[in-house]
């Protein structure tokens, strides 16, 4: 499951990083595994998507999206 | 004499960090660009107490130290660079409440640089409101530093600021995270291979180039025993470095940082949903962009046109005041007429960048980027580029300038060179005035053939400029390894005054950066179109005079002359007919100097070139001094048809009546008419755009690529229309 298979107002937590690495500054942004993920506006027509991630709200582009895996919200993880 | 410290404001966008600097700057500040590259340089004076003043550097908005951009490079290489004249003796990072937490990463990796550095935490008016508690002693211990709670807006915390600025020498240099765990045994060798350096600056180095490039790694490259790695491995050491530092921030946050979830929501979310709907949002941005076309075409033609009467009015005057002759024709048609071509702008970049601003500082730009970017994409660009781009329909001068938000290089320079495509309102006039000539009054479908033709030239103006925007990213060979991800900020009221520095400093950048060349170019085009090297150039007046002694005024002249002869009463005709026909004189001499200066040897030179598509050398005149703006179009023809007036109605009528000598067809007819609309449309006529471009990419290159390419591909086009057509 990646976060693109979120829908708005499910909230999941991040999977380790292990066959994609993220661009750095996603993770400088706050998206790191472990950290909670919200999808909160889709843009239309497969456009970026907006997210809540570990309390940072920043606006990505579904083919990164769509490489970042997530695991069901565990609240434990979550600081 | 006072001592003057470095100080430099460091923090990530949207926290606030202009305000700050304004507050602690007031008008002690200017703004320029760093060496050689187009970032803007943001620096100030600020007095700290008796006897202490700290030179104040605004550095661009930054996530971290890991370059992706230009923008983030300044940063991190003054940052490094102890000889450095603005090295700081403190840093001050600047962090908005809510999001601390991100803020902090910067502020670590600052402190590893064994920086002095003070945290600043901006908007913190608007804790109780988010249900945020800090406990400041706690965090200053656990961050070894001090902290300052700041709200720019309600103006509290900046005397406490400059106190802790002034007495920086107590500060903590050490560092708060060791990044050599990540990798140990790496950072063992590092050191082994380099005893004297400083173990972080020297990973910062080797680290840049995965993302970016810019800093020279020679003496790197020159002992590499301690054995390289990889970017992929960098790249995953930079990836624990993160994690590593948001560790030893979420455990210091957990002990001062408390954040009530409940009352967080609210505002943002609701806004949100409005803004960024599927349809409202679409919506709503339209109507926002017809408010700031309203105020770029409609509000300011007011100031634009005082500028043009007070101008015109000050050449006359010293017209009239100065002794006759050269120098005097230097100042009012060379110089003043150059330095009315540039305060003319004012009036649309002051507005712009006013709306700009407010968009910006209130958060909305963000929503527009996200609304638009799917639309961008197929052209290689992102959402950033829409304002700048629909700006460009105005004018593409402010519109270039707005092109310092894309962080993205390549993005920003492939949106700077197709600007110019989109239809401004230089072109409007010689549109109307030729569409009215050779186009039909018939309607389509309840559209007029005229209104249809007009529309059409602003839909070919945008194709063209994301069209060559998709040819651009994948000819131009930069790099591009940035990736679009952008933050939402949270929505603000903006602070009016940082929106009013802000339309100002632009303006400023317009009129000092782009003015000169804008200047030389004037004289240059004054000097062509006002001095000839030809016997009938010296001898105009007598030339003139004699034809009309014996062969009476030209067709036009009589025509003028009846015409206002007509408007007065008879009492007066006889006297004043000798004035008219000494008008009529002048315009006769005036349009016989511009056929036989300079401009017009060019313009006869050029005839065989524009024949082919449809012009006589009288075009090619007016096409050739349209390089000075396009709508210098009109009135160049006026001049060389000697009607004596810039009555629209005037010159179209004598537009009307001229005749192509090749095939005695009327010369302004359908084919030559859109082959020159088109020629209008895809032609780089503008010489204060190629300035812009200049100041904007700091090289001739680009302009020169936009005048040389557009142009080119503009004659084409027009060939192409008026052979198929004619």
């Amino acid at each position: 499951m990646t976060i693109t298979d979120l829908k708005p107002g499910e909230i999941a937590t991040i999977d380790e990083f292990e066959a994609y690495m993220p661009p750095i500054k996603l993770l400088e942004l706050g998206c790191l595994p472990g950290s909670s993920v919200e999808i909160l506006i889709e843009a239309p027509l497969n456009g970026p998507i907006y997210v809540n991630v570990n309390g940072s709200h920043i606006a990505i582009r579904r083919t990164v999206a769509s490489q970042i895996e997530v695991l069901p919200f565990k609240s434990a993880e979550h600081e | 004499m006072s001592k003057s410290i470095n100080v430099a404001l460091i923090g990530n966008p949207n926290t606030g960090k202009t305000s700050i600097f304004n507050e602690l700057t007031g008008l002690n500040q200017k703004v320029g660009n760093y060496p050689g590259i187009t970032v803007e340089k943001k620096e100030g004076i600020c007095k700290l107490s008796r006897g202490l003043r700290a030179h104040i550097i605004d550095l661009p908005g930054t996530y971290s130290l890991n370059t992706t951009s230009l923008d983030e490079s300044v940063v991190v290489e003054l940052l490094m660079n102890k000889n450095d004249k603005d090295f700081p003796e403190v840093a001050v990072l600047i962090s908005d409440v809510e999001n601390l937490k991100r803020n902090l990463l910067l502020y670590t990796q600052i402190k590893d640089l064994k920086i002095p550095v003070i945290l600043a935490i901006n908007m913190a008016d608007r804790m109780l409101r988010k249900g945020i508690k800090i406990d400041v002693l706690q965090l200053e211990k656990d961050l070894d530093t001090r902290i300052a709670l700041i709200s720019a807006r309600k103006k509290t915390g900046i005397d406490e600021l400059k106190e802790l600025i002034a007495n920086y020498q107590t500060l903590s240099n050490q560092p708060v995270v060791d990044a050599s765990r990540i990798a140990p045994d790496y950072f063992d060798r590092l050191k082994r291979a380099f005893p004297n350096e400083d173990l972080y600056k020297l990973w910062l180095v080797i680290t840049q180039d995965t993302n970016f490039g810019e800093i020279d790694k020679k003496p790197l490259q020159e002992k590499s025993d301690f054995g390289t790695l990889s970017n992929a491995e960098l790249k995953r050491l930079q990836h624990k470095e993160t994690i590593l530092r948001y560790q030893f921030i979420n455990n210091v946050l957990k002990q001062s940082y408390e954040v009530d979830l409940h009352a967080a929501k609210g505002l943002r979310a609701t806004v949100d949903k409005i803004l960024m709907h599927k349809v409202f949002g679409y919506l709503i941005f339209f109507l926002i962009l017809l408010l700031i076309f309203q105020a770029i075409f409609d509000w300011s033609s007011y100031p634009m046109d005082f500028i043009d009467e007070q101008f015109a009015a000050l050449g006359n005057w010293v017209k009239t005041t100065l002794p006759s002759g050269v120098f005097t024709d230097l100042i009012a048609e060379g110089i003043l007429a150059g330095i009315a071509g540039i305060v003319i702008f004012i009036p649309q970049i002051a507005f712009l960048f006013f709306f700009i601003a407010i968009l910006e500082e209130s958060g909305y730009m963000s929503r527009v980027v996200f609304l638009m970017d799917r639309l961008m994409r197929p052209f290689g660009l992102s959402g950033k580029s829409i304002v700048p781009l629909i700006s460009g329909a105005a004018c593409a001068i402010p519109a270039i300038m707005a092109t310092r938000n894309i962080t993205n290089w390549k993005e920003r320079l492939i949106t700077i060179l197709v600007t110019p495509f989109v239809t401004c309102s230089a072109r409007l006039p010689v549109y109307l005035i030729i569409i009215a000539l050779v186009i039909p009054a018939g309607t389509f479908l309840g559209f007029s053939y005229q209104a249809l033709t007009l529309l059409l030239l602003y839909f070919v103006g945008f194709a063209a400029a994301l069209l060559s925007a998709k040819i651009l990213h994948h000819t131009l060979k930069l790099s591009n390894r940035q990736f679009f991800v952008m933050e939402m900020p949270s929505y603000k009221v903006p602070r009016i005054k940082d929106v009013l520095f802000a339309a100002v400093e632009k303006t400023k950048s317009f009129v000092y950066g782009a003015g000169k060349i804008i200047l030389a170019i004037a004289i240059v085009l004054w000097f062509l179109g006002s001095n000839g090297f030809r016997q009938e150039f010296k001898n105009a007046e007598e030339l003139v005079t004699e034809r009309i002694n014996t062969d009476g005024f030209s067709t036009q002249s009589q025509q003028y002359i009846d015409s206002q002869l007509a408007e007065i009463t008879s009492a007066e005709r006889y006297t004043q007919l000798l004035q008219i026909q000494e008008n009529a004189k002048q315009q006769e001499i005036a349009s016989f100097k511009l056929e036989h200066s300079y401009i017009g040897v060019m313009g006869k030179f050029i005839e065989p070139m524009v024949q082919p598509l449809g012009y006589d050398w009288k075009i090619g005149i007016a096409v050739l001094t349209s390089f000075a703006a396009r709508e210098v179009f009109v009135s160049t023809l006026s001049t060389i048809y000697s009607v004596g007036s810039e009555e629209e109605d005037t010159i179209k009528h004598r537009m009307a009546m001229e005749v192509n000598v090749g095939n005695n067809k009327p010369l302004f007819n359908f084919a030559s008419g859109i082959s020159l609309l088109l020629f209008y449309a895809f032609a780089m006529q503008c010489m204060s755009t190629l300035a812009i471009v200049k100041k904007e990419t700091n090289s001739w290159k680009w302009p020169m690529m936009q005048l040389v390419g557009m142009t080119l591909f503009a004659y084409l086009v027009a060939l192409l229309a008026y052979q198929i057509l004619q």
